[in-house]
């Protein structure tokens, strides 16, 4: 690519997605996941958007630094930014192509080298009214030998679609934390991709909790660069009704001595489909690569549908890499034993399913984001649970 | 006066599979019974049904539990009313923190029997309290329930609860077995301080060993699904010299 101006770069990822089109289930990476529900909508962008409420999501009195976006618009914008669209590759995802040809405001983070930034950034999402569509574009820099903790939100009210990319560099010996914790409302779309690049000795923790939505897409691609850089990917996705969660991750070990730890864990009620297809590639050239990756899924109900997909191409033999995956439903020894001792079915199953979420949830090591996290997660939790009263074979 | 339990001609198996027959047995209130019989007789499905173990499954009897239906009730309600099963295989429930656990049930026990929910404060005054009488270490608190315990651990965790949800009827089933000596002294200390005129206690034990601390007022024989004898303490001895064969046969040759 030779283009350097954003409104270049934004031409040709416009035809770019004129050429690719909307995905069809065709392809691999989309065969779980029809965006026919997106694509046959007239979206429209919200001229005027409006502060009117947070939802419950505003972490302004806990963190360092709180920025708040409505249906794209906020108070920064990173696409001037020279690194706009470097790493995010909007010739091959539809999505990236989509967000970056119409990016509009999003959080421009640059740490300087050596800065250790306190307690965590906030970046809140809201989206607003149906029929609105919203592109935010974040870009986070961190220099060598920095450290940060970034969180996202999404949240908001009606059938909206959110279509949102983060590039995260990471510099020399970096340290960067990054949750995205997915509220939308229910019937929202929402489509996320967060795109890493790492050089020498980084560590990188890149966690995605999915909760709300109605359809969505989450995309988390690192490419380790620099030896000796670290990658942690933690995912969470708890789904009812007939909610449609798809997430994808790309690791591409491309230099030695890299680390990869991958956790995603999934947990499934009423007629939600889930889906996790994970992709790790190991190129000739890392050598003593050490990656693990892994999937369990807990099946609430009958109807619930989980598909699990880890993949592991490996070029060199020099590695130690595993995967694994498992789908479960709750253990009936330990839902007895819970009862046995006068705890209610329904309290009991809330606590199994908690005691399942968080090996997740309690990796967060920000209290703030870690309680959020636990309360959206029973705010969404209570209203399925009474709804399975049958017991088998009675 | 009023019987805690009252089993009557009671049939129930698990899997489609009848394994007791017709079983019949009374516990008075305040009284210590034991139930001993040979591997596959039933001992285990009857704690199991009695606790309402979903999967097993009740084809006909009564069990009435101070005069109410018990087998009418869920699980959890058993609990509540006061039935408590030291189980014999406890299950390992990682995430789920000891503390949360055991504080959420006693507080759904006293708030079923009418009285105030405890604080954290008091829950942890009380849980230390009886924590000692167990032997057991605090640390056992912040891990996950029965998370990485030993089975020696597990079976006093048993106790533990036993002591703080306070029931009027404990079943024990096999709590003794794989313990060595001093963990079953203390389990039969725990035990022994439960015992008063207002607890029962159903001790169901394969061997005699658990008996020498807990000394029963009853000892019933399970064999093939139904009480074959009955006597006194000294029932439990006599079945450790001689073994369970000649009931067996003693049994058979009554039908």
């Amino acid at each position: 690519m030779s283009v350097t101006v954003a409104s270049d770069i934004r031409e040709q990822a416009a035809q770019r997605f004129a050429q690719l089109g909307w995905p069809s289930t065709k392809l691999e990476e989309w065969k779980y996941t029809n965006v026919a529900p997106i694509s046959r909508v007239d979206w429209r962008v919200d001229e005027h958007p409006k502060l009117a409420d947070t939802y419950g999501a505003s972490l302004a009195e806990r963190a360092s630094r709180e920025l708040v976006f409505v249906n794209g618009r906020g108070p920064t914008s990173a696409t001037s930014h020279p690194l706009f669209a470097k790493y995010a590759d909007y010739m091959r995802h539809p999505f990236v192509a989509l967000n970056t040809s119409h990016a509009q405001d999003g959080a421009l983070i640059v740490i300087p080298d050596g800065e250790l930034v306190e307690g965590f950034i906030h970046l809140l999402f809201i989206g607003e009214g149906d029929g609105i569509w919203s592109h935010p574009r974040n870009l986070i820099v961190v220099g060598r030998n920095a450290q940060v903790t970034i969180v996202e939100s999404y949240v908001g009210r009606g059938s909206y679609f959110t279509n949102t990319v983060t590039e995260i560099v990471a510099g020399d010996g970096s340290v960067v934390d990054h949750t995205r914790i997915e509220q939308e409302s229910p019937e929202a779309f929402h489509v996320g991709t967060v795109q890493i690049h790492q050089e020498r000795a980084s560590s990188v923790t890149a966690r995605t909790i999915a909760l709300g939505g109605l359809l969505v897409r989450s995309e988390t691609n690192v490419a380790l660069t620099g030896e000796g850089a670290s990658a942690t990917l933690d995912g969470l996705f708890v789904l009812s009704g007939r909610q449609h969660v798809d997430n994808q991750t790309l690791i591409d070990h491309a230099r030695p001595h890299c680390d990869s730890l991958e956790l995603y864990k999934g947990i499934l009620d009423g007629s939600a489909r889930g889906i996790f297809d994970g992709r790790i590639i190991v190129r000739p050239d890392a050598v003593k690569t050490n990656s693990r990756q892994t999937n369990h899924n807990l099946l609430l109900s009958e109807t619930a549908i989980v598909d699990s997909k880890p993949t592991l191409e490996i070029h060199n033999d020099d590695v130690k890499c595993n995967h694994g995956s498992t789908i479960g439903q709750l253990d009936e020894d330990a839902m007895f034993y819970l009862r046995a001792r006068g705890i209610g079915e329904n309290e009991a199953r809330n606590l199994l399913v908690y005691a399942f979420a968080s090996e997740i949830v309690d990796r967060i090591k920000t209290d703030a984001v870690r309680e959020q996290v636990r309360r959206a997660m029973f705010a969404h939790m209570p209203d399925r649970l009474p709804e399975r009263r049958e017991s088998p074979r009675e | 006066m009023l019987e805690m339990l009252e089993i009557k001609n009671l049939h129930a198996g698990i899997d489609g599979k009848e394994i007791l027959k017709g079983l019949n047995l009374e516990i008075g209130t305040g009284e210590v019974h034991a139930i001993m019989g040979p591997n596959g007789s039933g001992k285990s499905t009857l704690a199991n049904v009695l606790a309402g173990k979903p999967r097993y499954t009740v084809t006909s009897g009564q069990v009435l539990y101070e005069g109410k239906d018990l087998l009418g009730m869920p699980t959890e309600e058993r609990a509540r009313e006061g039935v408590f099963l030291a189980m014999q295989y406890p299950v390992e429930i990682p995430g789920v923190n000891n503390t949360y656990f055991l504080k959420a049930a006693l507080n759904a026990v006293r708030k079923h029997r009418g009285l105030e929910e405890l604080d954290a404060m008091e829950f942890l005054q009380l849980a230390r309290e009886k924590m000692k009488l167990v032997e057991i270490d605090e640390s056992f608190m912040n891990r996950g329930v029965n998370e990485g315990f030993s089975g020696g651990e597990k079976k006093r965790n048993e106790i533990f609860q036993m002591a703080v949800l306070d029931p009027k009827l404990a079943i024990l089933d096999e709590t003794d077995s794989g313990l060595d000596i001093d963990a079953l002294r203390v389990v039969a200390g725990g035990v022994n301080t439960l015992r008063s005129e207002k607890h029962s206690v159903l001790v169901i034990t394969h061997y005699q060993r658990l008996l020498r601390y807990l000394i029963p007022d009853s000892v019933h024989v399970l064999a093939n699904g139904q009480i074959v004898k009955s006597g006194g303490k000294e029932l439990a001895e006599e079945l450790e010299q001689k073994g369970y064969d000649w009931i067996e046969t003693e049994a058979a040759a009554a039908r």
